[in-house]
């Protein structure tokens, strides 16, 4: 009934319209302008061009201010507080050439309009204003692209020697990390050792698996250099952490890397943004199917002294699974490492090392089978 | 019929007596398998108005998603089924909404509906030609494009949905069904769909290439051609080399996909089992892809700046600016567009070495995009402006062109880009400068040349409504969207509550979707006046608005072959608009320099061979 009721008054509407259409067209007639190329309202649409500009930048400068707590979260990481530099000294210069060139645009289209007698000027080229504005911008772009350039090695380059590795996994539709363990060394894998239990697809024939373990929350110490090695095991991903300004995809068969380095722990953040349920987060940013918006996983920022603690405490991934180890286990020690021993001292593990992780230590060790 | 109007470039100025031997010919060689430019190109302006209300009309369904998050949308039912459920949008279809809307808009308006009907349309009665190279490869071209349509709009409405990787279709997401249920069936369709379409935009491209190299009257140089016809044969051109790419990939994916290659998949774990595939690089994929879809931006984008260029000469009453910097700016884009493509691919874990490249060259590419929209803006200095629907149209897309163009040069900084990619900030650059822009420039074509199309004229007080509600909706709708893209918000996102760093701006998306469903809403308008138009609109003089080029010396309403004698003879060029010393504003390119005495430039006279 209401469906109906909604029809008929649609309907009634557009019947409506069509009239006052109509009624337009004959006035129209009636007058006999609508044969005149310049309508009467030429003026109004002029006029109205410049009012849509100046209402226009008002909106656009009111709103950037009101808004400005909410657009770009605040940069936690070295690079990203550079990156936002340029990116606002690059939005300045695009915000001028912005502004002047749409007054331009509707100042000359008012000003400009038709009037009955006036002639336009016939003015086909002039050979210096083109080479005058063809060279400006080509220096301020050459000027943003060397900005850019200068940037982009610096966080494309190689990671330092003393960079905390990390794996971080995608999957449909979850992320997952792995750390080497104390061995400070991944274990290799391989995607046909991957099942349920053995998301990573941990090779246990590789000793440096036994002490890997994986957490449900990505800890990183502020102030070091953090290298996360990315990887994705279905589909494309891709790894998005908004407050640390990093962005890599996730690709099956080809792992990737972005390091970087946290300036703000988590609490500290809380407490500057007087928020404590805030927390630092990634998302996923390659359409990756129907959870694509729910691939959320949380990232804490500690103190090193914190995260050297938190790191001892973990349980690898073989202690949290023994019976799935030892299903798999072919060899003698891993199976020692896991089965309860005889004397009733608690399975033992491997490699004990305090190190500090070597990051071409862990690249020559991480090998893909 | 096409003997008598044969066109090889010699002898079509002496064959207009046979155009005398015209036999009726069945509606169906006339209306439906025609040969004849005029009606392929209303043939596509109609195929390009349907899928333009199917693709805007599905994105009002994802921004009702994304600005009503919490909307019952059981209403919706009748029309959607399944993917309904219990009043909320299927995450699933979302995800092929946003993909058939990408598709859709990108290739089946922007770029059959605006090159297949402007191209085809203009390219003869400009050039001065009776009609393209080939009519029956230009019949061909439509009907493929029909297929293609047909196979597209039939994906949409299968059991397991339409594609839903995203217009991009990346592998493995698109290569695998079981990673997404469109990635079954509604993929094989996308893929053949795509394959036709590809076809008859190569078909189209290689006529309208062909046409302008061979066809033009006598008098027509290059340099004396409207920068329409530049815009047309260079995006043509773009189109012929780099389309057959988008072909290879396409055919490498459907052998990944049925014959078991990995040409793209490597090393996959999904549903409980690995895949055998090995070897293959989804990267790979994405360099091919970009290698059609960046130039595709342009193929989008040129003829309605070639459009524009034309309309804002002729209602400034003023040549346009740089003539020849207008060319030559749209060649350095062309050449450019190709060698810029893995700017969408800085953080794909392609080499960082690459990316510098690519910046490098992404930011040239803004210097010709200026110089462009610099020459616009000068056109209108010291005009005498006529506010047309079609010049308001054009205007909106030169500010839509600098507003968006501006922003690229932030997204093509790879440092910058880190942050910004794929998220709202793109969505509002390429919608402005890509999207509205090149839509803008069909329209206006639309309301410029509906009195030579139909021989009537569109009601222009509904055009001036059209205009205003679009133009200030689509800054409404897009505008905004840098300010989510900055805040980090992910594109292709079904829903924000997930996140704490996309808690904000719930009230600005539900703005956005409001202005989005006021702009479609105006499309209607539009569309009703089109129709009307057609049967009842006012009737066309002949060259309603004193314009130069050819195609305002056909008949109102030109036969197959355009013009019943002899072909005018071209003694200028496009622009004489406002000469010093004319009686009139506008002197049309047929014109010999031997009856305009008064206004002439020194060294212009009629070369001696012409006078015959």
């Amino acid at each position: 009934m209401t469906g109906m009721l909604i029809s008929l008054a649609v309907v009634l509407v557009l019947a409506i319209l069509l009239l006052i259409f109509r009624i337009q067209t004959l006035v129209k007639v009636m007058k006999g302008d609508y044969q005149d190329t310049v309508k009467p309202s030429n003026g109004y649409h002029a006029l109205g061009l410049v009012i849509f500009m100046v209402i226009g930048f008002a909106l656009f400068f009111w709103y950037s201010s009101v808004a400005s707590h909410h657009y770009l979260p605040k940069a936690v990481s070295e690079h990203g507080v550079k990156t936002d530099l340029m990116f606002w000294v690059t939005m300045s210069i695009l915000c001028f050439a912005f502004i002047v060139t749409n007054i331009f645009l509707f100042a000359f289209a008012y000003k400009y309009q038709y009037k009955k007698d006036n002639k336009a000027l016939f003015y086909p080229d002039n050979h210096k204003l083109e080479i005058v504005w063809t060279v400006i911008p080509a220096i301020v772009m050459a000027i943003l692209v060397f900005y850019g350039w200068k940037e982009w090695s610096e966080i494309t380059k190689e990671a330092p020697k003393d960079a905390v590795v990390v794996e971080i996994m995608g999957k449909q539709f979850a992320w997952q990390v792995r750390y080497p363990g104390k061995d400070n060394s991944f274990g290799a894998y391989h995607f046909t050792k991957i099942d349920a239990s053995n998301e990573f697809g941990l090779d246990f024939s590789d000793k440096s698996s036994y002490d890997d373990f994986i957490p449900s929350e990505l800890y990183i110490p502020k102030g070091k250099p953090v290298l996360l090695r990315i990887r994705a095991r279905d589909v494309l991903h891709s790894v998005f952490a908004p407050h640390f300004r990093l962005k890599m995809d996730a690709v099956p068969g080809m792992p990737t890397k972005f390091w970087f380095t946290p300036t703000k722990t988590t609490a500290q953040i809380r407490e500057e943004l007087g928020n404590p349920d805030f927390n630092y987060e990634i998302a996923c940013t390659e359409v990756c199917g129907r959870g694509h918006f729910a691939m959320r996983f949380v990232i804490k920022v500690v103190e090193e002294a914190e995260y050297e603690e938190w790191y001892k405490t973990q349980k690898t991934f073989v202690e949290m699974n023994q019976e799935y180890v030892l299903s798999k286990a072919t060899s003698d020690e891993l199976k020692k490492l896991v089965m309860p021993q005889p004397n009733n001292e608690p399975p033992t593990l491997l490699i004990k090392s305090d190190s500090i992780m070597n990051i071409s230590q862990v690249d020559s060790l991480t090998k893909k089978i | 019929m096409e003997l008598a109007h044969s066109t090889s470039a010699h002898h079509h100025h002496t064959e207009h007596d046979h155009d005398h031997d015209h036999e009726e010919l069945s509606f169906i060689q006339k209306w439906i398998f025609s040969e004849d430019h005029k009606v392929i190109a209303k043939q596509y302006l109609f195929m390009g108005i349907l899928w333009a209300i199917f693709g805007g009309g599905m994105s009002l369904l994802f921004r009702l998603q994304l600005g009503f998050p919490n909307a019952k949308l059981d209403w919706l039912q009748p029309l959607l089924g399944d993917w309904i459920k219990e009043g909320k949008l299927d995450p699933e279809f979302y995800l092929a909404l946003v993909t058939m809307h990408g598709t859709i808009m990108v290739f089946f308006v922007l770029t059959a509906g605006l090159s297949g009907t402007f191209s085809n349309f203009l390219i003869p009665l400009q050039i001065g030609a009776r009609d393209m190279a080939s009519g029956f490869l230009n019949m061909l071209s439509f009907w493929f494009f029909a297929l293609s349509s047909a196979i597209m709009m039939v994906s949409i409405f299968i059991e397991t949905g339409p594609a839903s990787g995203g217009w991009v279709i990346y592998p493995p997401l698109s290569a695998l069904p079981q990673a997404v249920g469109g990635s079954g069936l509604g993929m094989t369709m996308w893929l053949t769909s795509m394959a036709f379409f590809i076809v008859s935009s190569l078909l189209g491209g290689i006529n309208y290439i062909t046409t302008i190299i061979n066809l033009r009257t006598k008098g027509m140089s290059f340099f004396r051609m409207p920068l329409t016809m530049w815009a047309f044969f260079i995006t043509a051109i773009i189109g012929l080399l780099s389309f057959p790419v988008l072909f290879a990939a396409a055919l490498l994916l459907i052998f990944d996909r049925s014959f078991g290659t990995s040409f793209f998949l490597a090393d996959i774990y999904i549903g409980g089992e690995a895949l055998q595939h090995t070897g293959g690089s989804p990267i790979l994929f994405q360099h091919l892809f970009w290698f059609l879809g960046h130039p595709e931006v342009y193929i989008v984008l040129l003829p309605a700046l070639g459009i524009t260029s034309e309309i804002i000469a002729t209602n400034s009453r003023k040549p346009i600016f740089g003539y020849k910097a207008m060319i030559l700016s749209m060649l350095a884009i062309a050449f450019l567009s190709f060698i810029v493509w893995a700017h969408h691919m800085f953080v794909t874990g392609m080499n960082p070495f690459l990316g510098t490249i690519f910046m490098f060259l992404t930011l040239i590419i803004a210097v010709p995009s200026a110089v462009k929209a610099f020459n616009y803006i000068t056109t209108l200095w010291r005009g005498n402006i006529i506010f047309t629907p079609a010049m308001l149209f054009s205007i909106g897309l030169v500010s839509f062109f600098i507003s968006g163009g501006l922003t690229g040069i932030i997204l093509g900084n790879s440092a910058a880009d880190i942050q910004l990619h794929d998220t709202y900030f793109v969505v509002a650059h390429f919608h402005l400068v890509m999207g509205s822009a090149s839509f803008f420039g069909m329209v206006a074509g639309v309301y410029h040349w509906f009195p030579k199309m139909f021989g009537r004229m569109l009601d222009e007080t509904l055009g001036y409504i059209h205009f205003w509600i679009s133009f200030v909706g689509i800054y409404m709708v897009f505008f905004p969207l840098h300010y989510i893209g900055i805040a980090g918000f992910p594109r292709r996102y079904y829903s924000f509550t997930g996140f704490d760093f996309t808690k904000s701006f719930t009230d600005l998306n539900t703005f956005v979707s409001i202005a989005a469903i006021i702009t479609f809403a105006a499309q209607f308008i539009f569309v009703f006046n089109f129709i009307y138009s057609i049967f009842k609109g006012r009737r066309a003089p002949s060259n309603p608005w004193k314009s130069n080029t050819l195609e305002w010396t056909t008949p109102i309403n030109p036969e197959h072959g355009n013009w019943p004698g002899e072909i005018p003879t071209v003694y200028r060029w496009a622009y004489d608009y406002s000469k010093p010393g004319a009686s009139e504003d506008f002197i049309p390119q047929n014109i010999p320099y031997s009856e305009t005495k008064e206004s002439n430039f020194e060294n212009e006279v009629d070369p001696i061979e012409s006078k015959h």
